[in-house]
């Protein structure tokens, strides 16, 4: 009888292959500025409706997809781009009021407005100079 | 490899050298993986790439230009040469630049001419700017268009 805490190595049947199932995302380019209520997030985002585009905040990462159409009709004759499905995610701080983050589109620009919580937001603090 | 049992440095080297060059294949500028990987801002080169495509009437060009003000876009055909001109908005010129945290949108105008397949007719182009793509809609000139020859049998 063998005897062995060490659990037996098993050969994997199945052979080791190089295919990728997962599907070619685009990483769209964005800019992240400061505003006075908090941050803002815009996203080119060309060819993708209204309706195709998802923005949502999980576990404190915002997540940007979707999906562009061409109406491009006719026989292909030079491509210098291609047109897959959008995403990027980022991570977002405490200070972001998640609650109250809106967005709009417009020309396949995303704009994602990230409001900071009251207590976060700059206090203008007069000062008096004296003389 | 049957039939070979004695080592061949050399065709070792050979096929290392192809394994290298299927490597790099794909990355290639402009090969398929390094287009698809981002989509490029503006910068100096051509701004904004072009799909061409065609039928039987006409040829069509898409360009990805994201976030042009529609006012701005120019489009003119000369006999087989296009140009696109516009504007791509900068956000607003309140932003301080130490507001950045990312800036990788580019903003700015642009031209740019390309040479068509064939001759259009300048006067029935038709654009339209869509969720961030310019479709131009170019009919062929009649006297670009194929014609058919009848055959005749003897």
């Amino acid at each position: 009888m063998k005897e062995s805490t060490v659990p037996q190595k098993v050969e994997k049947q199945v052979p080791e292959t190089r295919e990728e199932t997962r599907t070619r995302t685009l990483t769209p380019l964005v800019d992240i500025f400061e505003t006075p209520e908090g941050l803002a997030v815009v996203a080119d985002l060309p060819g993708v409706e209204k309706d195709d585009v998802s923005v949502g905040v999980e576990n404190n990462v915002l997540t940007i997809k979707g999906s562009p159409k061409s109406a491009q009709p006719g026989d292909v004759l030079a491509r210098e781009y291609e047109l897959h499905p959008f995403f990027r995610q980022f991570e977002l701080s405490d200070a972001v009021d998640q609650e109250k983050i809106r967005a709009e589109m417009k020309y396949g620009v995303l704009t994602i407005h990230l409001p900071k919580v009251k207590e976060q937001q700059p206090k203008k603090i007069a000062v008096n100079v004296a003389s | 490899m049957i039939g070979w049992t004695t080592w061949d440095p050399w065709r070792e080297l050979e096929a290392l050298r192809r394994e290298v060059e299927r490597a790099f294949e794909d990355y290639r500028i402009g090969g398929p993986r390094f287009r698809a990987g981002f989509l490029p801002g503006l910068m100096a080169r051509a701004y904004p790439l072009l799909n061409v495509s065609e039928d039987k009437d006409n040829v069509y060009v898409e360009a990805l230009a994201p976030g042009l003000n529609p006012d701005t876009i120019e489009v003119s055909v000369l006999h087989d040469t296009l140009r696109i001109a516009g504007e791509k908005t900068p956000i607003t010129a309140e932003i301080k630049p130490e507001a950045f945290h990312r800036n990788e949108r580019g903003a700015g105008r642009f031209v740019r001419t390309m040479t068509l397949p064939t001759e259009v007719d300048g006067d029935k182009v038709k654009a339209e700017y869509k969720n961030g793509l310019l479709l131009l809609t170019l009919p062929k000139h009649e006297k670009a268009k194929p014609k058919q020859i009848a055959v005749q049998v003897a």
